[in-house]
């Protein structure tokens, strides 16, 4: 048997898969490459994921949980109970001073100007392309402090990025990603799961709102966010106070449904949710336009990088759009098969799979935009053999408030 | 798990029980443990010509695809048509119930260069500890 990560993307850095066992070191999505050859990175939960048998994987240069008890069985708990993930990984970048929000206008494609003290938004770091350097979650602290929650392979790059475009700003920027453990508890029980453990009224805590307080008394940052498609939290606290926030939760309420939850369950349910992964949906090659995503764009803040380019683009129009679909014939299309007309690649996938919830075939691909309406029918290559596919409405799945 | 004493294995991860010339194939409980949930499982139809070492199907998980490798020459007889409906099938009884074709095979003595169940389980063992 020889197996191919479906979910990865063909670079230069990307080693072949020699069969089956390499599956359990290189599940990896895009996000690998550049540090391929380094030794992986593990969190301060590592032993915590090896003792309750984890199939652990690469991802991003660090050393993951991919699965617990099945990437089915985790997806579908989240969904219905709730399910708590170690996403250490995470890197946190934090921008203090008068002018951190000039320089977040300048560099974010949103508008934190926006932001109420407390709360977070979605946006892109853009290039001059208006391409996306990450995607990442921004939050106020206050008139004049921020912290960036960005993805793990890109946080030195997204830091050096805007520590260089800061020369001129008077504000520090602090990668502080090696300080900081992330767990994530998602799913409709969070909530209730969550109370005993935190001084935060969570039942004040809005979506896309965090609060600062306690966490089994230590110095905590929680959000009402998460990449799931689910209710949910994200707490960050010190590296070292990560395994307990994580084991201590989990024991006590393993019994009322919480399950640990790996990567692969979190990409199948972000997925579902219609989120970007960076690496995917969305890289240096792509825009907020082209990705569907120009709710993250502030046409009417001041300039900022990558403006121009965008706003040219609205006016001319966009050439390709990211769309969801529906496997019609039976088979799954995966991340970089080819969309094709006549025998000519027009388009490409950036995500697919089998959904647990929907419990059929799904994915995302860029397309031409002729071919982007609901209901159009598109042909993808999988393994040499067109397969016809439709668009449909995306988010695929939306919980119910 | 425990791997019948009767079949022989493939480095790939595929078995093959023999009965006279008709060989049942199927894939190993470390394959579908490393591969995780089922979901799809591609197969050759009856007729179908299979040589050793050629690939005769796919199997998906939620996350990945493999192909599987014929560990053996020769005809397919019958398919099990089952695992289309159900692919879990093979998570659940990957030496038994979830097996993928019957084939006649041109030359059984083939078999014998493939591993034992002991090679075998030493085979996954190493792999495990490197």
């Amino acid at each position: 048997m020889y197996v191919s990560i479906a979910a990865t993307r063909a670079t230069k850095h990307m080693r072949p898969y020699r069969g089956m066992w390499d599956l359990t070191h290189s599940f990896a999505y895009s996000n690998f490459g550049a540090l391929m050859d380094a030794p992986l990175r593990r969190t301060a939960l590592n032993s915590i994921h090896k003792n309750l048998k984890a199939k652990m994987v690469e991802f991003g240069g660090w050393e993951m949980p991919v699965e617990f008890s099945g990437l089915i069985d985790e997806h579908l708990n989240v969904r219905t109970r709730a399910g708590i993930f170690d996403v250490s990984h995470m890197g946190e970048i934090f921008i203090n001073g008068p002018d951190a929000t000039r320089l977040l206008q300048k560099v974010l494609s949103n508008n934190p100007g926006k932001l109420k003290h407390g709360q977070i938004q979605y946006s892109g770091l853009m290039t001059d392309q208006a391409t996306f350097v990450d995607d990442l979650l921004c939050h106020r602290f206050s008139d004049d402090s921020y912290f960036l929650c960005v993805n793990a392979s890109n946080a030195e790059k997204d830091f050096d990025w805007i520590h260089e475009r800061a020369s001129g700003f008077n504000c520090a920027v602090e990668n502080r990603s090696p300080e900081l453990s992330q767990v994530a508890l998602q799913g409709p029980f969070s909530e209730a799961i969550f109370r005993p453990y935190t001084n935060i009224d969570l039942s004040k805590l809005r979506y896309y709102w965090f609060a600062e307080g306690d966490v089994m008394g230590e110095k905590a940052i929680v959000s009402r966010t998460g990449y799931t498609g689910e209710d949910g939290f994200e707490i960050y606290v010190r590296w070292d106070a990560g395994p307990a926030v994580f084991e201590r939760i989990l024991e006590d309420n393993a019994g009322c449904g919480l399950k640990p939850t790996g990567l692969g369950a979190r990409d199948t349910l972000r997925l579902e949710a219609k989120m970007c992964l960076y690496g995917h949906e969305i890289d240096e090659t792509t825009t907020p336009l082209e990705a569907d995503l120009e709710w993250t764009v502030s046409w009417d803040k001041p300039a900022f990088d990558g403006r121009d380019v965008l706003r040219k683009q609205k006016e001319l129009g966009i050439d390709r759009k990211l769309v969801g679909f529906e496997m019609v014939d039976r088979g799954i299309a995966r991340h970089g098969y080819a969309v094709v007309q006549n025998g000519q690649q027009i388009g490409r996938v950036t995500s697919g799979t089998h959904s647990p919830y929907l419990k059929k075939a799904i994915g995302l691909a860029y397309v031409p935009v002729g071919l982007s309406a609901l209901g159009t029918e598109i042909d993808i290559l999988i393994r040499e053999k067109s397969c016809r596919a439709r668009v449909i409405e995306t988010p695929f799945y939306k919980r119910k408030k | 798990m425990t791997y019948p004493e009767n079949y022989r294995y493939t480095k790939e991860h595929e078995w093959i029980a023999l009965e006279g010339d008709v060989g049942t194939i199927g894939i190993t409980d470390f394959a579908q443990r490393e591969l995780g949930d089922i979901i799809l499982v591609d197969l050759p139809k009856a007729g179908a010509h299979l040589d050793e070492h050629q690939t005769m199907g796919t199997v998906e998980s939620v996350k990945a695809v493999s192909e599987i490798y014929s560990p053996i020459t020769g005809d397919v007889i019958e398919v099990n048509d089952s695992l289309a409906s159900a692919p879990e099938k093979v998570n659940q009884d990957p030496h038994g119930a979830a097996w993928f074709v019957k084939v006649k095979v041109s030359n059984p003595a083939a078999a014998d260069a493939l591993m034992t169940a002991d090679q075998y389980a030493d085979y996954i063992q190493q792999k495990a500890g490197s």
